[in-house]
């Protein structure tokens, strides 16, 4: 991220509108949750994403019924859908721990008003990533076993396994989102327990709150804790990624087993992590009229994020087609050959066009300030780096070493309604979040604010 | 025996309504299924369960399961539910020994030791030639079969049919009961129906009467027809059968002027030229020993190599050993034939005519200067002539006698089969037959089109049409009585190998379902009434030696397999000048069909054995389909790829099928395999497949010329088992099957290890496997090994793997623990092709075991890669990471849990695998283990030999060698020391346990110059 | 503390600044006892009230030593003590295959010492306070800021204190109940 001050000196248009103080940001802000009525829009919205979320439990009961056999997936290509996608949400998660950890030691104080919903958005991305770990392999009711608990048998995991690293690296980092993303919320949970006219919301909020009363003291831990846990997260959210990626680098799979995977991983996750806070505070400040809060800025930056990340992500590529020709060695040099001009050719070139070719349109200026411009690129971003997973788990699977043993992979309809399965249940639990929660950190917000500013 | 029929019997069990006999039935099935239940009891249980209205009851007991997908897999789903019913009907009970005395192997202990296994000795029959095999049997459950290693026709080798008729045994789709027209009868009441016309026939001398058989060399058997023919002058006994062997017997006719049978010994053999003869396959007499002798000559390391010349009209695995292989259409071949006569006869090259005369030169000169020592095998497809010349030309090298011998033939009853069948087709029109009785075979399904054999059999106003056979099939259905036949591991009998020893066949298991055998019904039409197999053939044997000791003589005869001194004499018979005129197939412009017998069904015979059908043909690795097969050379004129439909126009007959590009096919010529496309076979056979009988015709056998071939457009799925057939690739060629020829090996007898790391590189101490008592390990002779799929069946049975059907193994799901791949090279119309066997490799750096999460996979201190089943969780990343795809995933319930007879089928030491589990091949850890017990409780060490895989054991070719890497002198040391070892991806480090001998060429320099190898 | 029926005295201030002086002010004239609300963490104001000692980062501390051992002995027992078996070849005790879980299993106590640590150093939950007895006292999270001199004080006198308060420019000086 060593780009973002530059991002930020770069651009002089200011992170909140003026003329607020601190009663509107709070009652706007507020408002949202407490007086305004739900729209049907938000209704419809819902419950469509909730029509698709049963969808996908129904899609994972039948899979429990008859087995893994219901997908695509096969000899030799052993996984499909399913991590492809547990790699996709994993990364889009990543997006928010950045912003609200790395930015926040960055002091990149820009990051205020949309850390709190980009939060939300790692913690429902994990945990539609982790549908996946759990329902992919062959005997589900058995996943427990990957987790070291004493047991009769005497039996334990076997921690030379990236599936056992995923298992921890995949739970610390949905803990410590959680405890970051709830730590964040307490004083706004205490101003909406103070705000609110129901009584029902009030106990609700008041429990939440813990009865936070904004006492100096609390103030002074609170943000030496929360300045800690984002010291924490950094690393953590660089190593999850990392590790995902030892599941293929690990392994001796051409097209796997590369050194450059780690940070051309992480940095694919961050990419897709923006598109995603786009893709979400983009209608969400439409519709909530928070035009005020999250501002030109907020998508310029995150466009520029984008840009930084888009052209590490295409150096991986290059270093990897590159790496393919100069090893020298045949079955490297064939995975080259076989995403060039394999069967599944017209997907990496469509991989190579969502990721490397069309982000470079965010170089003009007038199309990072512009919503709707950015809403398609994040879009077509996200095609292309769920394309990325699918060439190098599916594609690198398909045509190893034996080539008496090589298949193509056929995703099935319950691969389908499974992926987008989790696509409506994240968009579900976003509706709920935005209804029900304040979705701006009103008390950093309130720290924007020139009355915030005090001299010794 | 006479039986009360289903109904009177099902009171006596169960007074009361049947509605309440079904619940009984299942309250007591625990009951039922104990072994100690009488025969009675159990025999007329299992009237009942096929008395259809049971089944519908049962049916309704189990409503679910009918509507499972049209998968063969799922008709096997739903078959479960089918012979639940029988199993609730006390179907599991019939575990009992036959009541008659039969011998077990002398090598097994006398007496039933539980958990300990016994070997029998009985024979196979197919095409009226035997295979010696050994029955495994678990509390007298045959579980498996083995060949006999101490006959002489088998050595331990045998086949993948006689290895698959265990589950023919077991298949619940087996005709269970006597049948007349469709409704469930009794033997007793087959008696009584058959008596009153054998009367009238008696009077007539039993001129209506008609028997029609396969071709049979069982002298029990044709001793009782010919008893039969006594007694009845003027009946007939006729003889059919689809791939008979009509070609061999007229050209042995048109050059001896008498049938003979000719035998070859391939280990005298330095040069062996095929002419179109798939002699390295299953289904061709003798097999199994020729595959042996043939093998045991291609060692270059001992002894002289022999050199394989085939001339063939196809793609079979005996011209995939071929060191010289010449793509011909099976019309040309005889003029290839007379050519070499005649550059053979002239002394002098140059009579070669239109054919390649190179090929034809070399191979004469080559022929020429190997004198007695050479030999030519004509193939069954080709017309007399071809034989006639085969028969000349060895003659004329002095081979006769050396590599060629003549004997009496082994079939009992020597007919030109399509003639028999033929003029018995013309008296069921003519209305001469009143009673016919067809023993065996399926004529309705597999006769000449142009017989019209089914309409005869249906519309010939034949008063009394009797049939016995394993399935209610095509044919059964044409006749009025259905006998359910008896397994030949049911039922007594004898046969005849290849070189005539007789092997006598003792049942393992009384009848399931109370089958009767041909020796019966022949001798109920010999006028016997309560006719008893085992005393019948007995009685017979008696008179061949009568005696005092023929009670040790008939105790030897079961425990060694065969009967002393029964091989046919060599016989001295001199060629006739014969007069061969001349070619009489002119070489015909348009595209010619050949009908070949399918690899792994035969002539339809084994539709309905899952193994078989899911057993990957050799050559074109399919599964669960017989697709034509077409040239590239010719598919690319036809603008044709694989699985386009088309439809197959000869003779204004048509038949719709898929076509798949086979590399090596003869310009001009397509390829169809009989045998599939039954319409009765059973759950698992029926509608597999195409069914090309149609356009065959007496006329043209084997091979019809001027067939039209047009594009449906449609396209059809086909499973085939392997990915790629070459290991070139856009970015270079892959070593996985390492070549030299014989003079590059004697320049650079290392070739094959250029990539073999060094044993010190590693980071790890390692772990002290040479200090341990064993250290398993196999190596693969790919020079030995003739792509016969024997190991693939063996392995099958032995580790209970399950079948999957046609759409999963199209997926890429079959379960096949051991695979054999085929790989072309070269150009695709005249490619080099090589076999390579690939089962575990049993990685000592495994790289599945690092990535399993839970330790499902880990490593045994004498070097085996287990897998352990209760442990897994189903991650799949094991079989992701392992570069060798040996690993194979229940990713559904692929196994038959419910279906009883399977149950009785499995192997009791091995688990029978659920769903969601990772599999793959064990070094068949439960032998080792057997065998270190053993040892353990005599103080031995398990002797080198002694052990051995199932893959090992069944391969006829004993390219497969398994042992103790600790012991230096053990026979896979030895081999793994040889210059010719080589390790599968040896770059990667993985220190495989299993490693391959490298294929070892012995080209003709006149043929193919020395090239430099790159 | 002694309990008394009068928990402090409470007054109310409109902006950050005029807060963070009041309570300068107040340590200054010798009042121990105080504390401070606001909406959002005022820069200083800790140390205004006389607030020095902050205990959280040692905490997380230990808690990150305590997971990383653990994460590792964890590891090494299963794999090379409690159940060796040869994997792949590779040495039971494969400390590089190690690290991974032992940095998740520092992140993770670490973390989770930050939250708990904050929070019981801070006394929360806490399901009751007196300060909430005050109507006032709901704006605290909005935009008001409070100064509150608590009664167990030495240097507390119910009018004096209320005089001095009104001194630094407190408003709406209320008497907190306990």
């Amino acid at each position: 991220m060593s780009d973002e001050p530059v991002a930020i000196r770069s651009d002089r248009a200011p992170v909140i509108e003026p003329g607020h103080t601190f009663a509107t940001v709070t009652d706007k802000i507020s408002s949202i949750v407490l007086t305004r009525p739900t729209s049907t829009g938000w209704l419809v919205g819902f419950g469509i994403s909730f029509l698709l979320t049963m969808m996908m439990l129904y899609a994972i009961g039948y899979l429990f019924v008859r087995g893994i056999g219901i997908w695509g997936v096969t000899i030799p290509i052993g996984w499909g859908f399913a991590i492809v996608n547990f790699v996709w949400w994993i990364g889009i998660g990543h997006a928010g721990t950045l912003i609200s950890a790395i930015l926040l030691l960055l002091r990149q104080s820009w990051r205020n008003s949309i850390n709190r919903f980009a939060e939300a958005m790692t913690l429902f991305a994990v945990s539609c990533a982790g549908v996946f770990p759990l329902i992919h392999v062959g005997r589900p009711w058995l996943a427990y076993w990957l987790f070291p608990y004493p047991n009769t048998m005497n039996y334990w995991p076997q921690f030379r396994s990236p599936l056992v690293w995923d298992v921890f690296a995949v739970s610390t980092y949905a803990t410590i989102s959680l405890v970051f993303w709830f730590i964040g919320l307490i004083p706004d949970l205490a101003t909406l327990r103070d705000r609110s006219e129901n009584h029902w919301a009030r106990i609700i909020y008041g429990m939440l709150a813990m009865g936070w009363r904004g006492s100096a003291r609390h103030w002074h831990r609170y943000e030496t804790a929360y300045l800690l846990l984002a010291g924490l997260a950094t690393p953590l959210v660089l190593s999850v990624h990392t590790v995902v990626s030892f599941d293929f680098a690990i392994g001796i799979v051409p097209g796997w087993h590369t050194t450059i995977f780690p940070p051309y991983f992480v940095a694919g996750a961050i990419y897709s992590g923006f598109a995603m806070v786009l893709m979400l505070a983009i209608p969400i400040r439409k519709f909530y009229g928070l035009e005020d809060f999250i501002t030109e800025r907020h998508l310029q930056n995150s466009a520029k994020v984008m840009l930084a990340t888009g052209l590490i992500v295409g150096y991986g590529y290059i270093m990897e087609a590159f790496m393919g020709w100069y090893s020298g060695n045949r079955y490297e040099a064939f995975t080259l050959w076989n995403r060039l001009h394999g069967p599944y050719a017209f997907w990496y070139y469509m991989l190579l066009t969502c990721n490397l070719v069309i982000p470079q349109l965010l170089w003009i200026r007038k199309l990072r300030t512009s919503p709707v411009a950015l809403f398609l690129l994040s879009a077509v971003i996200l095609v292309g780096m769920w394309l990325e997973r699918f060439i190098i788990v599916v594609v690198s699977l398909s045509r190893d070493f034996q080539n008496s043993s090589w298949g193509m992979y056929y995703p099935t309809r319950w691969d389908w309604m499974t992926f987008i399965g989790t696509i409506g249940m994240f968009l579900a639990a976003m509706f709920l979040f935005c209804r029900i929660l304040p979705m701006i950190s009103i008390f950093e917000m309130r720290t924007l604010l020139p009355e915030a500013e005090v001299k010794e | 025996m006479p039986q009360p029929n289903g109904q009177t019997l099902r009171e006596d069990v169960c007074p009361g309504k049947k509605d309440k006999l079904v619940q009984l039935d299942l309250a007591n099935r625990g009951q039922r299924t104990e072994p100690t239940t009488g025969p009675q009891y159990w025999r007329s249980l299992e009237e009942l369960a096929g008395d259809p209205e049971f089944h519908e009851k049962m049916h309704r007991e189990f409503p679910r399961g009918a509507s499972e997908w049209a998968d063969a897999v799922s008709r096997r789903g739903f078959l479960k539910l089918m012979s639940a019913s029988l199993a609730m009907a006390g179907m599991t009970a019939c575990t009992k020994q036959p009541l008659e005395p039969i011998v077990p192997y002398v090598r097994q202990p006398e007496e039933l030791i539980p958990g300990r296994p016994m070997f029998y000795a009985t024979a196979f029959e197919l095409g009226g030639y035997a295979s010696p095999v050994l029955v495994e049997s678990h509390m007298f459950r045959p579980t498996k079969i083995e060949g006999n290693d101490l006959h002489p026709a088998s050595l331990g080798g045998t086949d993948v049919f006689a290895q698959a008729s265990i589950l023919g045994l077991y298949d619940p789709d087996r005709s269970q009961t006597i049948t007349h027209l469709g409704a469930v009868r009794t033997w007793g009441a087959l008696l009584d129906a058959i008596h009153g016309p054998l009367n009238v026939q008696k009077a007539l001398a039993g001129a209506g009467i008609r028997i029609l058989t396969p071709t049979i060399s069982s002298p029990a058997l044709a001793d009782q027809l010919r008893a039969v023919l006594k007694v009845y002058p003027q009946a007939k006994w006729h003889v059919y059968e689809p791939v008979n062997r009509d070609n061999v017997l007229e050209g042995a006719k048109l050059a001896f002027g008498q049938p003979v049978e000719t035998r070859y010994q391939l280990e005298n053999a330095d040069v062996i030229l095929s002419l179109d003869a798939d002699f390295l396959y299953a289904g061709y007499p003798g097999f199994a020993r020729y595959a042996y002798d043939f093998a045991k000559r291609r060692d270059p390391d001992a002894g002289s190599m022999n050199r394989l010349y085939v001339v063939e009209s196809t793609a079979t695995s005996t011209g995939g050993k071929a060191d010289h292989r010449l793509p011909l259409k099976a019309t040309e071949i005889e003029g290839f034939a007379r050519a070499l006569a005649g550059s053979l006869a002239a002394g002098a090259n140059g009579a070669a005519n239109s054919q390649p005369a190179k090929f034809v030169n070399a191979v004469a000169d080559d022929l020429k200067a190997h004198p007695g020592s050479s030999l030519i095998i004509a193939g069954d497809h080709q017309p007399p002539a071809v034989h006639a010349l085969a028969h000349a030309m060895n003659q004329t090298l002095g081979n006769v006698g050396k590599t060629v011998v003549y004997t009496d033939p082994v079939d009992a009853n020597p007919v030109n089969q399509n003639e028999s069948l033929q003029e018995l087709v013309a008296e069921m029109r003519g209305g001469k037959v009143d009673l016919l009785v067809i023993m065996g075979g399926n004529p309705a399904y597999d006769a000449p089109a142009d017989f019209g054999f089914a309409d005869a059999l249906k519309n010939g106003g034949i008063p009394l049409r009797i049939h016995l056979g394993l399935y209610n099939d095509e044919t059964a259905e044409l006749c009025h009585w259905h006998v359910n036949r008896a397994h030949y591991l049911e039922s007594w009998g004898d046969t005849r190998a290849y070189d005539g020893t007789v092997s006598v066949v003792q049942p393992l298991i009384a009848p399931l379902y109370d089958g009767k055998s041909p020796l019966e019904l022949a001798a109920v039409l010999a006028g016997q009434a309560d006719p008893n197999s085992h005393a019948i053939v007995q009685a017979y044997w008696q008179k061949q030696h009568p005696g005092a000791d023929f009670d040790m003589f008939w105790r030897r005869s079961l425990n060694n397999g065969w009967i002393d001194g029964t091989a046919c004499p060599t016989k001295q018979v001199s060629p006739r000048a014969a007069n061969l005129g001349t070619s009489s197939a002119a070489d015909s412009p348009g595209i010619e069909l050949s009908f070949r017998r399918d690899p792994s069904l035969y002539d339809g015979r084994f539709a309905n054995i899952g193994w078989l059908q899911e057993l990957p043909r050799p050559m074109s690795k399919m599964t669960w389909d017989n697709p034509v097969l077409i040239g590239p050379a010719l598919a690319e004129r036809l603008r044709l790829n694989s699985k386009d439909v088309v439809e197959l126009e000869l003779n204004g007959r048509k038949i719709e099928a898929a076509v798949w590009i086979q590399a090596g096919l003869p310009d001009n010529s397509v390829t169809v395999y009989l045998g599939s496309g039954r319409t009765r076979a059973g759950r698992v056979g029926t509608g597999a497949g195409f069914n090309f009988y149609p356009l065959r015709s007496s006329a043209a056998p084997w091979v019809a010329s001027g067939v039209q071939i047009r594009p449906t457009g449609g396209t059809y799925m086909l499973a085939c088992t392997q990915g790629e057939q070459t290991m070139d690739t856009p970015v270079g060629a892959r070593p996985l099957v390492r070549v030299a020829t014989l003079d590059e090996y004697r320049k650079e007898p290392d070739f094959a290890k250029d990539e073999e790391p060094p044993a010190e590189l590693t980071l790890y101490p390692g772990f002290p496997y040479h200090s341990e008592l064993y250290a398993w390990g196999m190596a693969i002779d790919l020079n030995k090994c003739v792509g016969c799929n024997n190991c693939i069946i063996a392995c099958q049975s032995e580790n209970n793997i399950p079948i999957v059907g046609k759409e999963q193994t199209g997926l890429g799901r079959h379960m096949h623990w051991l695979r054999v791949d085929a790989y072309y090279e070269g150009d695709r119309n005249h490619p080099k092709a090589y076999f390579q066997p690939v089962p575990c490799q049993q990685c000592e750096n495994a790289p599945c075991e690092v990535v399993c999460p839970v330790g499902a996979t880990t490593h045994s201190t004498e070097g085996l890669n287990d897998m352990v089943y209760n442990r897994c969780v189903g991650t799949r990343y094991c079989s992701n990471n392992c570069p060798y795809k040996v690993r194979r995933f229940n990713f559904l319930l692929f196994q038959d849990w419910e279906t009883p007879q399977y149950k009785m089928m499995r192997n009791p030491d091995v688990t029978v695998r659920s769903r969601g589990v990772m599999e793959k091949c064990t070094y068949c850890v439960q032998r080792i283990n057997e065998h270190r017990i053993d040892a353990e409780k005599a103080e031995t060490k398990i002797k080198d030999g002694e052990l051995q895989t199932a893959c090992q054991q069944s391969c006829p070719a004993d390219a497969i060698v398994f042992g103790n890497l600790n012991d230096p002198e053990s026979q896979v040391s030895k081999l793994k020391a040889g210059h010719r070892n080589y390790s599968l991806l040896a770059d990667l480090n993985v220190r495989p346990r299993t490693t391959y001998l490298a294929v070892i060429r012995n080209p003709n320099p006149e043929l193919e110059a020395p090239a430099e190898r790159s | 503390m002694k309990r008394t029926p009068v928990y402090g005295l409470m007054a109310e201030f409109d902006s950050a600044q005029s807060l963070v002086d009041a309570a300068h002010k107040t340590h200054a004239a010798g009042y121990q006892k105080i504390d401070a609300y606001s909406p959002f963490p005022i820069e200083g104001l800790a140390e205004a009230i006389g607030f020095t000692r902050n205990r959280v980062p040692l905490v997380v501390l230990i808690g990150g030593l305590v997971g990383g051992l653990s994460g590792y002995l964890m590891q090494y027992w299963i794999s090379a003590v409690s159940y060796p078996i040869n994997v792949g070849g590779k040495p039971p005790h494969s400390w590089p295959a190690f690290i991974v879980v032992t940095f998740e299993m520092t992140i993770l106590f670490a973390g989770l010492s930050a939250v708990f640590g904050m929070l019981a150093l801070n006394g929360l939950p806490m399901p009751y306070h007196p300060v909430f007895n005050v109507p006032r006292f709901a704006f605290a999270t909005k935009d008001r800021f409070f100064l509150i001199v608590f009664s167990s004080d030495p240097k507390y006198d119910a009018s004096e204190t209320r005089r001095f308060l009104e001194s630094v420019g407190g408003r709406f000086i209320s008497e907190v109940p306990s």
